[in-house]
């Protein structure tokens, strides 16, 4: 049995810690009991997309310490997992054991499917659901084919959901438009964030979306802080959530 | 450097836009419109990607030995009649233009849209030593009329509505009061442009392609202008930057299937004009331009960025540009690829252009020629840290959280203390001036525990076997 | 003449000189590239292409009954003043030969000019001034109206550039459709500057 280890994003683990339950339980369910060690806390990408390199590294260098140790690493987050993949040879240049985390770090759509080749999921889910393209999952680890290139259409995030019971995946007019929330983006142009995050929530609500989901839970809570500062019913679910079996409200 | 001041604040130019909620909606689904014409055009052709490498390598190529090209390409162009001329700057540049100009003794000159000419300031340069310049290409002349900067690269005019050219028009051409009918108001324009190229003395293009092998350069436009503005007269002055040649002939067949695409989503532009030596009886005149394109060559982490087309493809996908408009980038070059040019030029004033980007990496996927834009503007973000022009709340928070971070413990004091907040103290004591993420939004209900806070829990009263 | 400006020399190697301080890694020049689409019908593609970018298209099947079908076309019909350079077609009365200075045809209603060859993927034609003495006639004329042989349509544009030599002085350029701005509001306006429409005729 591989030793495998879920990497828990900070935000997750302070506001969202039933993505990270919901997790494990998946990841249980197919036989799978991952470890959560105390350490890393924090990828680093909110420094090092802020441009301070110096205050990132540190970070990097004690995931690839504690998670190195692991055969698998497992992440709840596009972005999170693109950061080790991508970012990190920028950071760490030359470290050996940073090659190998990086050819064992998942995020958790591709574990399921890649590593684990599970069958999509029928168990009952009867929404309507918006699938949210979280950018960095979509266009740095090509979880899924983005609107702009050419060739064949696929998105594993779909094609977990699609086949549970009673789910209607509705048509968005913008696939893969981004949601604004950008890290430090978020705050440093709040103006342009939230209207790019309530232009998603209108496209999906005139596709008359019930739950909207991601594999970013970052992308949710902007869109979830918009629909309820207006109290829209649309409610949000990580996409672990949906495949642990729990339903809105 | 003569443009140092003041500092381009993307942020607070984006926030007035936005401001202006349907009028936002509006420039969005205009450029959005563009961006699906693209779609269906790249869609339609199953070797896109392969197009697109290949364009990327030939680019890559051409500049690896730019120099050498730029030889062949000079002695290739005299070879065929035309007067090639360098420029090291912008003030260069123009001194070059008005000293063809003089000898020509050319007061009038219809110009078609070049980005360089823009970047050089060249028309308020000729209009102050007495020359007449009209930019013939419709959405350019409007905002001169205007007295404006382009706020697209490919559709200059795309932030003016239809009523605005309306209001214009009726003051500078006198069509009647109230008229918004796009086909009337290009009417009035094609009549009194028609006069302006029948006037000139001299015409002047931009450049989309210049060919080593043949000496040759290559100007699409879709309205004909540049053809009119240099075939009714006999000087023809091409103002082109450096990184603007490929080595071949057949390479052109590579870039005009990409570029109409791109940029407007047509299979190609109405009008692609090959110019091999000048006119009967008259003079080509070709101006190079490096004006800092040369340090860019030189920087292994931005040299790709001279591979661009100035297709604009990475302006219409950009979330941030269709919703924060051209001019909020306060530049020649806005959305994406002016976002890693202008700080090359200027990375002070333009220090916050890199941060204008949720990363979202659409104009990276969107890009003819493969230039890794969100790559590379994730380089400049660190390039303005480590310059320590970095705004000095953004390094303190960052410096601030990469100590918390790397502290478990610490980290998990500073959450419960965070979530007991969120759950006990007043509103207003999160939702404030000073926390812009709650002037829209909520902040996420807290949980009574963290996931690791109930983690330990749970494992201390059953400790995972293995 | 044209004499150097004296700041060029100067600048030229300096620009040179700066390049070349920076050694790059070599990056191999890619052969040409021959993987364009094709289709089965090259006419027909060309024909929807044409078409869709705002130009019209017509083919003619016997080689007698060109000038005939030509003559009833409405812009051919309703133009007063007309060039012509191809040859065997006999619809012209201004000769261009004549006109010393091109902005005389200012006045032209239409011009028919042969094109060397149509390019199916992107609806454009590839024509030069070769026979034309102005080629400001094929921006100014209100109308342009181009003949092409039927044999002489390719399906890409890298077969186009296979057939494209420029090893002279000389001009050329693919024209495909009429000449049109979307400069106002994205909404696409036919006749900016150039023709207010186009015309390819494919002739035996």
């Amino acid at each position: 049995m591989p030793r495998v280890a879920l990497f828990v994003p900070c935000y997750i683990d302070q506001f969202y810690p039933d993505v990270a339950w919901a997790t494990l339980e998946v990841l249980e369910r197919h036989g799978v009991r991952a470890k959560v060690p105390e350490m890393p806390t924090c990828c680093g990408q909110p420094m090092a997309n802020t441009g301070c390199v110096n205050e990132a590294r540190p970070l990097a260098e004690q995931f690839v310490e504690v998670l190195g140790r692991f055969d698998h690493v497992v992440c709840p987050s596009g972005s999170c997992t693109a950061m080790v993949r991508q970012h990190y040879e920028h950071l760490l240049h030359g470290r050996t054991d940073y090659v190998a985390l990086r050819n064992k770090t998942w995020e958790l759509t591709e574990y399921l499917l890649d590593v684990l080749r599970i069958d999509p999921p029928r168990s009952p889910f009867p929404y309507r659901v918006g699938l949210h393209q979280s950018c960095h999952g979509l266009r740095e680890l090509r979880l899924g084919s983005s609107s702009e290139t050419v060739g064949p259409r696929f998105s594993k995030a779909q094609k977990l959901l699609e086949s549970m019971q009673g789910i209607q995946l509705v048509k968005l007019t913008r696939p893969d438009e981004c949601c604004g929330f950008g890290g430090t983006f978020a705050v440093q142009e709040e103006a342009i964030s939230c209207r790019m995050g309530l232009d998603r929530i209108h496209d999906h609500e005139q596709a008359g979306t019930e739950v909207l989901t991601a594999n970013d839970m970052s992308c949710l809570m902007h869109l979830d802080g918009l629909l309820r500062r207006d109290r829209r019913p649309i409610r949000v679910l990580h996409i672990a959530q949906i495949l642990a079996g729990r339903t809105p409200n | 450097m003569t443009e140092s001041l003041p500092i381009i604040d993307h942020p607070a130019a984006a926030a007035r836009f936005v401001d202006d909620g349907a009028r936002t909606g509006w420039h969005d689904q205009a450029l959005w419109f563009v961006r699906v014409k693209r779609d269906r055009q790249a869609h339609g052709l199953p070797e896109w990607e392969a197009l697109r490498e290949q364009a990327a390598a030939i680019k890559s190529h051409t500049i690896s030995r730019l120099a050498d090209y730029l030889e062949q390409f000079e002695r290739e162009a005299t070879r065929r009649g035309a007067v090639v001329h360098w420029a090291r700057d912008a003030e260069q540049h123009n001194a070059i233009v008005l000293e063809i100009l003089r000898r020509h003794g050319a007061r009038k000159v219809a110009k078609s849209k070049s980005m360089l000419t823009e970047e050089c300031h060249l028309n308020p340069f000729l209009q102050r030593h007495g020359i007449e310049v009209v930019d013939t290409d419709l959405g350019e002349w409007i905002v001169q009329l205007r007295n404006e900067p382009p706020s697209h690269i490919v559709l200059p005019a795309i932030h003016i509505k239809k009523e605005e050219v309306g209001e214009l028009f009726h003051r500078v051409l006198g069509t009647e009061a109230g008229a918004t009918d796009p086909k009337y108001l290009v009417e009035a324009a094609r009549t009194r442009l028609r006069e302006v190229f029948l006037a000139a003395d001299a015409g002047i293009t931009g450049v989309n392609f210049g060919v080593a092998e043949s000496g040759g350069i290559v100007v699409c436009t879709n309205e004909g202008n540049a053809d009119l503005g240099v075939s009714l007269g006999k000087l023809h002055i091409a103002c082109m930057g450096i990184e603007k040649l490929i080595p071949r002939c057949g390479d052109l067949g590579v870039f005009l299937r990409l570029l109409g695409r791109s940029a407007t989503g047509q299979p190609i532009t109405s009008y692609s004009s090959h110019f091999h030596g000048p006119i009967r009886d008259g003079e080509l005149h070709i101006v190079l331009l490096d004006n800092g394109r040369s340090e860019i060559l030189a920087s292994d982490d931005f040299r790709r960025a001279l591979h661009c087309i100035r297709c604009g493809a990475c302006m219409n996908t950009c979330p941030v540009y269709r919703r924060s408009g051209g001019h909020s980038y306060g530049a020649t070059v806005p959305g994406p690829i002016g976002s890693i040019l202008n700080p090359a030029r200027d990375a002070e004033k333009y220090s916050t252009l890199p941060f204008a980007c949720s990363l979202c990496a659409s104009c990276s996927d969107v890009c003819p020629v493969g230039i890794n834009l969100h790559e590379q503007l994730l380089i400049w973000r660190e390039r303005i840290a480590a310059r320590g022009i970095l705004s000095g709340t953004k390094r303190l928070a960052m410096k601030f959280a990469s100590h918390l971070l790397r502290r478990p413990a610490l980290f998990a004091f500073a959450g419960a203390l965070a979530r007991w907040g969120l759950r006990h103290l007043p509103r207003f004591a999160f939702y404030h001036a000073l926390n812009p993420w709650g002037r829209q939004r909520e902040l996420p209900i807290p949980p009574r525990r963290s996931f690791r806070q109930e983690y330990r829990k749970r494992h201390e009263r059953q400790p995972p076997r293995g | 003449m044209s004499a150097s400006l004296p700041a060029d020399k100067n600048a030229r190697q300096s620009i040179l000189e700066r390049i070349r301080s920076r050694e790059l890694p070599p990056r191999e020049l890619p052969p040409l590239f021959d993987e364009g689409i094709r289709y089965a019908d090259r006419w027909a593609q060309f024909q929807e292409v044409l078409s869709s970018v705002g130009g019209q298209f017509l083919s003619v099947a016997d080689r007698d009954g060109v000038a005939a079908t030509l003559a009833k076309l409405p812009v051919v019909e309703s133009s007063r003043c007309r060039a012509c350079t191809v040859p065997d077609l006999h619809f012209g009365n201004l000769d261009l030969n004549a006109v010393d200075d091109p902005r005389d045809l200012a006045g032209l209603d239409l011009a028919i000019f042969p094109g060397q060859f149509a390019v199916s993927e992107n609806g454009a034609v590839w024509v030069t001034d070769e026979s034309i003495r102005h080629r400001a006639a094929l921006f100014i004329a209100q109308h342009l109206l181009l003949v092409v042989r039927q044999p002489d349509c390719v399906d890409n544009m890298h077969q186009a550039y296979q057939r494209l030599a420029f090893g002279e002085r000389g001009y050329g350029l693919f024209i495909s459709g009429p000449s049109k701005t979307a400069d106002i509001e994205q909404s696409l306006v036919i006749g900016a500057h150039g023709p207010r429409s186009l015309t390819v005729v494919a002739v035996p």
